[in-house]
C-alpha cells in the first residue's frame, strides 16, 4: 500500500539563537508521513521532539529545509490542526463541555456558524464526550476531574474539528501506568474512527509501538533521525499485543538503539 | 466542624471589640485626655452626637472614592491590558509608571487644584491615581503568566492576537484583577480622604480637619472610624464579587461532590 506523503520535511535544521551561544536543536531531519498514518517520535529527552512539533505546526519556522504539510510549504501556524499536550491546559473557567466548543469558536468555518448552530455543535461535543466515556461529565470544571479524565477531554478538544493532523506532545507522560494504558486505548479507537494524521511524540516506547505505524528514534541534541522502524502488528492493537513476541522484538530493537546511541 | 464555622464568624468582632476594650481601659488607667486620645466610648458618643455631619460627609467620601475606584478600575485594566500583552508597550511604559506610582499623592493635589479648583474632582483624581496602579499590574501579571502551552493551543488552531487575548488572558487575568481590587479600593478611600483633607469643603477628610483645628478631638476620631469602616464594608463587597466571578480560582476552598 503506496501512501501519499503528507507531511515531509526535508533537510530541516533549527538553531536558536546566533553566535556562540547558539543551539542546534534539530539537525537536517528528514522525514514523510502518509496521510491518516499515525507516527511516533521517540528520543532522549532534551533532543527537539518538542520543536519538531512546533516546526511541523507552524509555530516555529526552520532555519533551513522546508516543511510540507498537504503538500503545501509551511510558513506560519498550519491550519486544522489539533494539539495536545502533556498538561492538559483546559481552560479552569470553562466547563468541560465549553473546553471542547473552544475550537468551534475560532476554526473556520465553525466560527461563523457557531451562534446559529450551537444546538448542532453542542451535540457533536457531546457525542465526542461520550466516545471517551466523559458523557456525564460535561458540565464539570476539568479541575473537579481526575487527571485522566482531563487528557480524555484533552484529546476531545484536540480532535472535536476533526483536524487532518494531531500533534501529541507527550500527552499520557503525567499519567499513572493503567490510566496510560487504558488511554492508549482510547486513542486508537479515535483513530481508527476518524482517520487523521497523528504524530507522537513520546519516551515511552511500549506507547509509540503500540500506537504507531511508523516510529522514529532522534538522537541526542542536536536531534537527528538515528532510526526508523516500521510496525507491522495487525490493528486494533490491544494490552494482549504487547506481550506478543513481535511487540516485544521492536521494543527491544528500538530500546537497544537508543542505549547505543547514549552510551556514545 | 460547625463550632471552628461560628469561631470564624465571631472572631473578627471579637478582636475589633477586645482592642476597643484594652484602648478604653489604657486611658482610663493612664488618664490621658480626651484631646490627645479619647476613650472609645467618647468616640461612640461624638459618632452619635454629630451623626448627620459625619452621614453627610462621609457619604460624599464614598461618592468621590467609588467614581475614583471605578475609574481606576477601567484605567487600570487597559493599562495592564496593553503592557501584559505587548513587551514593547510594557518596555516603554513601565518605568513611566513605576516613576508615577512612587511620587506622594498629597504632592499632586495642590497642582490638581490649581487645574480644576478644590472639591470633588481633585478627591476623584487623586483616590484614581493611587487606585491604578496595583490593578494595572495585577493584570499585567496574570496575562504574562499565560502557559505556553496554552498559547500554542489556541495559535494552531489559528487563533490571531485578538483572540487568544479574549479567550485566554483576560479571563486567566480575573483572578489577579480581583486580588488587585481588594487592594485598590483601600487605597481610593487613601487617596480620596488625603484630597479633602488638603483642598476640600466636604468630606470626611475636610471635617476630619476641620474638627481638629477646633480642637474636636472625639470627631476626628469618629471620622477615622468611619473610615476605617467604609473601608472594611467595601472591601468586603470586593470579595464577595470576587468570589461570585472567579469560582475557578478558588477551587482548593471548596468540597468537590
Amino acid at each position: 500500500m503506496e501512501k501519499t506523503p503528507f507531511v515531509e520535511l526535508r533537510d530541516v535544521s533549527l538553531t536558536y539563537g546566533r553566535g556562540a551561544e547558539s543551539l542546534t536543536a534539530v539537525d537536517q531531519l528528514t522525514m514523510s508521513m502518509g496521510q491518516s498514518e499515525f507516527v511516533a517520535v521517540v528520543g532522549p529527552s532534551g533532543c527537539g521532539k518538542s520543536t519538531l512539533m512546533k516546526l511541523v505546526t507552524g509555530l516555529l519556522l526552520p532555519t533551513s529545509g522546508t516543511i510540507l504539510v498537504g503538500g503545501k510549504q509551511v510558513t506560519r501556524p498550519v491550519e486544522s490542526v489539533g494539539m495536545a499536550f502533556q498538561n492538559s491546559t483546559l481552560m479552569p473557567w470553562r466547563t468541560t463541555l465549553a473546553n471542547i466548543m473552544l475550537p468551534f469558536e475560532i476554526v473556520h468555518p465553525h466560527k461563523r456558524r457557531l451562534r446559529a448552530n450551537r444546538k448542532e455543535y453542542t451535540a457533536r461535543a457531546q457525542q465526542l464526550l461520550a466516545a471517551v466515556g466523559l458523557g456525564r461529565f460535561a458540565d464539570r470544571f476539568p479541575w473537579q476531574l481526575s487527571g485522566g479524565m482531563q487528557q480524555r477531554a484533552n484529546l476531545c478538544r484536540a480532535l472535536i474539528h476533526e483536524p487532518r493532523l494531531l500533534m501529541l506532545d507527550e500527552p499520557f507522560g503525567a499519567l499513572d501506568a493503567f490510566t496510560r494504558e487504558e488511554l492508549w486505548g482510547v486513542m486508537q479507537g479515535l483513530w481508527l474512527t476518524k482517520q487523521f494524521t497523528a504524530i507522537l511524540v513520546t519516551h515511552d516506547l511500549r506507547e509509540a509501538v503500540y500506537l504507531s505505524d511508523l516510529v522514529y528514534v532522534m538522537s541526542q541534541r542536536p536531534g537527528r533521525i538515528i532510526y526508523t522502524s516500521e510496525v507491522d502488528l495487525p490493528r486494533p492493537r490491544s494490552l494482549q499485543t504487547t506481550f506478543e513476541p513481535r511487540f516485544i522484538e521492536i521494543v527491544h530493537a528500538l530500546r537497544e538503539r537508543i542505549s547505543h546511541e547514549h552510551s556514545l | 466542624m460547625i463550632e471552628k464555622r461560628r469561631l470564624r464568624l465571631i472572631m473578627p468582632w471579637a478582636v475589633t471589640v477586645g482592642l476597643f476594650v484594652i484602648w478604653e481601659v489604657a486611658c482610663w488607667l493612664f488618664a490621658v485626655p480626651p484631646f490627645i486620645l479619647p476613650r472609645p466610648s467618647v468616640i461612640f458618643q461624638a459618632l452619635i452626637q454629630f451623626r448627620e455631619q459625619i452621614a453627610q460627609h462621609s457619604l460624599h467620601t464614598l461618592f468621590t472614592t467609588v467614581i475614583g475606584f471605578a475609574l481606576a478600575v477601567i484605567g487600570g485594566l487597559l493599562i495592564g491590558l496593553a503592557i501584559g500583552a505587548s513587551q514593547l508597550v510594557y518596555v516603554g511604559l513601565y518605568p513611566v509608571l513605576i516613576g508615577f506610582n512612587s511620587i506622594p499623592k498629597v504632592a499632586l493635589v495642590p497642582i490638581i487644584v490649581i487645574w480644576f479648583g478644590i472639591g470633588t474632582i481633585p478627591a476623584v483624581i487623586t483616590a484614581f491615581s493611587v487606585a491604578f496602579f496595583p490593578i494595572a499590574v495585577n493584570v499585567a501579571t496574570g496575562l504574562a503568566t499565560i502557559e505556553p502551552e496554552m498559547r500554542d493551543v489556541l495559535r494552531s488552531l489559528g487563533a490571531n492576537r485578538w483572540e487568544i487575548l479574549t479567550k485566554v488572558g483576560i479571563p486567566r487575568s480575573m483572578p489577579y484583577l480581583f486580588a488587585s481590587l481588594k487592594i485598590a479600593i483601600t487605597l481610593a478611600f487613601i487617596g480620596s480622604v488625603i484630597s479633602e483633607t488638603v483642598a476640600s469643603n466636604r468630606g470626611i477628610g475636610y471635617l476630619m480637619l476641620s474638627a481638629s483645628s477646633r480642637f474636636e478631638v472625639p470627631l476626628v476620631f469618629a471620622g477615622l472610624v468611619v473610615v476605617g469602616a467604609m473601608g472594611i464594608g467595601m472591601y468586603v463587597i470586593c470579595v464577595l464579587f470576587e468570589q461570585r466571578m472567579t469560582r475557578w480560582a478558588f477551587r482548593g476552598n471548596e468540597l468537590v461532590t
